[in-house]
């Protein structure tokens, strides 16, 4: 596991997301508690929409092009749609947000 | 006999102590505190500062234990070096030696070192010193004290203070109370019953300064309120006070490291208590510091024992608040949600479930199987066979069952609770009616009115007959706004209102919702609901709008956004047109000409849009609301300005009434439209609201439509001013904003409620004005221009990537 800093928890609006850049594409860190964040990719498995502008919800979030609904735990499409996004290990430590980059090299590599 | 020294006299060295004398251990002890006293209960220092307790009731060691014991005290006394070579503590007074060596120095209060925080009065909430000057400010009759923390010691500390008469205020930085022990609901329920009791809470409450002449006097947030305080509490964390250990050369992480001995890194030093770094982890609770105090003990009479972490349950102390928490609700992956609300009773209980397995717990307002639940989060009971009545605690094991009341919601409103605005009609007057004999919905409507005018609280008064006739009433099958309520849109509005609801989580909870958060369908109406209703009082919360409304510009399907800038009744000038093109240039934008008598740029990306702005905000241009549900345009013809045929100034009409709705929120979109003459050049009688010129003045048609649906304006009123025609509009918008669903647009809800309904309310002088009096209120909020907000800084920078790692070396 690379542990990456990627900025601090507050610079995530509660119940939104960020953007991640990295050179295998963008990943979407989600904030579902005040203590709580999500990373998957940004990109939804459907007609690509960006996942970090759709409206968070429990530990969920809907694309905001076409209303698809992802777990953000298994990053499995909800209900009827089928479909699934990558996620990726991220953690909270002293407010600051940490996310494996080695798991984004072994994913994207796949 | 050994020499045992111990620096600091708090809970978990004394409870070293009590084993060691217990076990009759042969040691020579000399106790160090930099406190002039000794050992005394921490924790109870609530009800001391509350006057429920003397403090002579929470010591714990008194002159006489130590005397007992042979423990030579030297109180009062700090401890400056640790001299490891030569095996000594050196204090203030002089040194001594020691053979073993125990460092209890628990913890320091955190200050946050703000302008004025080192002014007399302004205090932690530590120690007695603490305590006792809370206690003297509150002495003085109507004497203010600001709290600075909404944690469990803050909360503490603020009650504690209100028992003793001061005027108290909680300044919290985050959105709800206690965020690491409890979730947003649990700390809404907390608020409220707070604020019963005379508390003042203010949440995401960022302190800039403290100030006063030689002592604290007021308290400066960065939103510029100003608070006048007597004193001053500042209790917004603790860090571990471990500095002489790692001043000995002793390992160190936050705090002073040890083994599962307690032991440092020196075999002879042992750790013990808030001091202390275990595996990561520090302590602030006493449950784990006992814990580790016996561990201790047991290495000191060279016995085997380790130190674990174990999971913790919280609760508060303040008489009256009945919350509970225990594991670990917020973090980690795979988990659900039961959740479950009472709202006549105030009761919110949310357990998270992993693998079959209780993790964590909140409860509030019915605490009773706290214990049950953190006995089952414990053990690793496997509850998969009790899952479905799980929430409902040990009582229902085995059988039985209940559901959330579907009626509770409206069963808790009380008796003068108004449910039909529009005919005064409150609670009461409906039970009485019902309990005369009006068993159905015409029955009531004939006797009382209720909801026989609009109709939007029909679903209230039809689940009042059902909560005073029980099953023999059939409610009919009114939709819910979502799978997240059985409420429908405008019961929910209508309770909004009854119960003066005017937070996102309020609404949750005294509404019984099924989920933790809402969703999709219900988080962007029930948004709109709140700020149409607490204009002032609601802050408008971007996470529950849609993308388009959250980014101020619409987005596209390959992710770019659209940006118009807003050309007033459709009128532009050279200058701005110069602007425009620049900009599309510059931000390689395609230009296209809109229905609505401006220009779109469409394929900006996200990260330049504050800067596209803010260059259109420089040529004097601000956002067109292109993306909101809000008003859209106002489409014009050129009037009596160029035109042979027209009969009014349509163009300038069509600015001014731009000007006035600008930057309003609606259910849905408003498009306006003015024609000159009824030649209609402006399609003004398609819009949601159309006027169309006349010599005799100006015809105001509403509700028509131009999309899914094609509809022709319906005429509301002739009026012979501009004057006139501005109020008209203003006050049909407002009532639009106040009584329709949330996505109907103004031809779906005056289909609703009928033409003449509308007409019969705007009719009356008295009642336009009140609208245009609410619709002003609430414009003073929002008719500003959203670009130039979000142009600059802090917003701006939200819209750049969190983070860029394309840079970083791939694996």
């Amino acid at each position: 596991m690379t542990w990456t800093d990627i900025g601090a928890v507050a610079d995530i609006p509660l119940r939104g997301a960020r953007r991640v850049k990295t050179a295998k594409g963008c990943i979407a860190v989600f904030r579902t508690g005040e203590e709580e964040v999500f990373a998957t990719s940004n990109t939804c498995a459907h007609k690509q929409g960006p996942l970090a502008e759709g409206i968070v919800h429990g530990r969920k979030v809907t694309c905001p092009l076409h209303s698809w609904t992802y777990s953000l735990e298994t990053g499995e499409a909800q209900g009827a749609d089928e479909g699934t996004i990558a996620t990726y290990p991220v953690k909270i430590e002293d407010g600051r947000v940490l996310l494996d980059v080695s798991a984004l090299a072994e994913k994207a590599a796949a | 006999m050994e020499r045992l020294v111990v620096i600091g006299a708090g809970m978990a060295s004394g409870r070293v102590l009590e084993h060691l004398f217990e076990a009759g251990a042969p040691f020579e002890v000399t106790l160090f505190n930099a406190e002039p006293r000794g050992n005394y209960n921490r924790i109870m220092l609530s009800p001391v500062l509350s006057g429920e307790k003397a403090f002579e009731e929470i010591v714990t060691h008194d002159d006489g234990w130590y005397a007992e014991h042979g423990v030579t005290c030297r109180f009062g006394e700090k401890v400056v070096a640790i001299d490891r070579s030569r095996k000594v503590v050196v204090g203030e007074k002089g040194e001594l030696p020691y053979d073993k060596l125990i460092i209890a120095t628990g913890s320091a209060p955190f200050i946050i070192p703000l302008p004025g925080h080192d002014l007399p009065g302004v205090v932690a909430y530590r120690d007695l010193e603490d305590t006792n000057a809370m206690i003297a400010a509150s002495s003085r009759p109507g004497a203010k004290a600001v709290v600075i923390g909404g944690g469990l010691l803050g909360l503490e500390a603020a009650a504690g203070l209100r028992l003793r008469g001061m005027d108290v205020t909680v300044l919290h930085l985050m959105g709800h109370l206690m965020e690491r022990q409890l979730d947003e609901a649990a700390g809404y329920l907390l608020k409220k019953d707070l604020e019963k009791r005379g508390i003042e809470v203010l949440l995401k409450a960022s302190t800039q300064r403290i100030e006063g002449d030689g002592k604290v006097e007021r308290v400066v947030l960065e939103d510029g309120t100003v608070l006048d305080a007597d004193i001053v509490c500042m209790a917004v964390g603790i860090r571990p006070a471990g500095q002489i250990g790692a001043d000995a050369g002793l390992t160190c992480g936050k705090a002073i490291t040890v083994d599962a001995q307690m032991r440092t890194s020196d075999p002879d030093i042992f750790a013990v208590g808030e001091c202390v770094e275990f595996d990561g982890n520090l302590f602030g609770l006493v449950a784990p510091l006992y814990d580790q105090a016996r561990v201790l003990a047991k290495t000191l009479l060279g016995e085997d024992d380790a130190f674990a972490m174990r999971e913790l349950s919280t609760k508060l102390k303040v008489t009256g608040c009945d919350l509970f928490s225990a594991g670990d609700f917020a973090d980690g992956e795979g988990r659900e949600d039961i959740v479950f609300r009472d709202p006549a009773r105030g009761i919110y209980k949310r357990l998270v479930i992993e693998n079959d397995r209780l993790v964590g717990a909140v409860m509030y307002g019915d605490t009773a199987d706290g214990n049950w639940f953190f006995g089952l989060i414990k053990d690793q009971t496997d509850i998969e066979e009790m899952r479905d009545t799980l929430i409902y605690g040990p009582a229902f094991q085995g059988g039985g069952g209940a559901s959330a009341d579907p009626l509770a919601a409206v069963a808790a409103l009380p008796l003068e609770a108004e449910i039909c605005g529009c005919n005064g009609v409150c609670k009461g007057q409906i039970v009485e009616a019902i309990g005369a004999g009006a068993d159905t919905l015409d029955a009531l409507r004939a006797q009382t009115k209720a909801s026989a005018s609009c109709g939007t609280c029909t679903g209230l008064v039809e689940q009042l007959l059902a909560v005073t006739l029980g099953d023999s009433f059939d409610a009919g099958g009114a939709k819910p706004v979502c799978g997240c309520t059985d409420l429908t849109h405008e019961d929910v509005r209508r309770l909004i209102k009854a119960r003066e609801l005017r937070s996102q989580p309020a609404v949750w909870q005294e509404l019984g919702w099924k989920t933790v958060n809402g969703c999709p369908t219900c988080r962007p109406a029930i948004n709109f609901y709140l700020l149409a209703e607490w204009p002032l009082d609601y802050q408008d919360d971007a996470q529950s709008r849609f993308v388009n409304e959250r980014n101020h510009a619409n987005i596209q399907k390959d992710g770019t956004y659209s940006v118009m800038p807003r050309m007033w009744g459709g009128m532009t000038t050279p200058d701005e047109l110069l602007a425009i093109a620049a900009a599309a240039k510059k931000y390689d934008a395609a230009v296209k000409v809109t229905g609505g008598q401006r220009i779109d740029l469409l394929g900006v990306k996200k990260e330049d849009l504050p800067a596209i702005w803010a260059d259109l905000n420089a040529a004097g241009m601000v956002s067109g609301h292109a993306y909101s549900k809000g008003l859209r345009t106002v489409k014009t013809c050129v009037g009596t300005d160029w035109c042979r045929f027209g009969t009014q100034d349509s163009t300038g009409l069509g600015i001014k009434l731009e000007k006035k709705l600008w930057g309003s929120w609606t259910p849905h979109k408003v498009k306006l439209g003015v024609s000159g003459c009824p030649r209609n050049c402006a399609e003004a009688t398609c819009k949601d609201v159309g006027v169309v010129c006349v010599d005799s003045g100006y015809q105001i048609g509403v509700a028509g439509a131009a999309g899914m649906d094609v509809r022709e304006t319906q005429r509301l009123v002739d009026v012979a001013s501009e004057e006139e025609a501005i109020e008209w509009t203003a006050a049909f918008v407002q009532l639009y904003r106040e009584h329709a669903k949330y996505l109907d647009r103004p031809y779906k809800w005056v289909d609703k409620v009928g033409l003449d309904w509308v007409k019969e309310v705007l009719s009356d002088p008295a009642e336009r004005a009140a609208l245009n009096e609410r619709f002003e209120i609430s414009q003073s909020v929002y008719r500003k221009d959203p670009w130039a907000e979000h142009a600059s800084e802090p917003e701006a920078e939200k819209f750049q990537p969190l983070a860029d790692l394309t840079m970083e070396p791939a694996e």
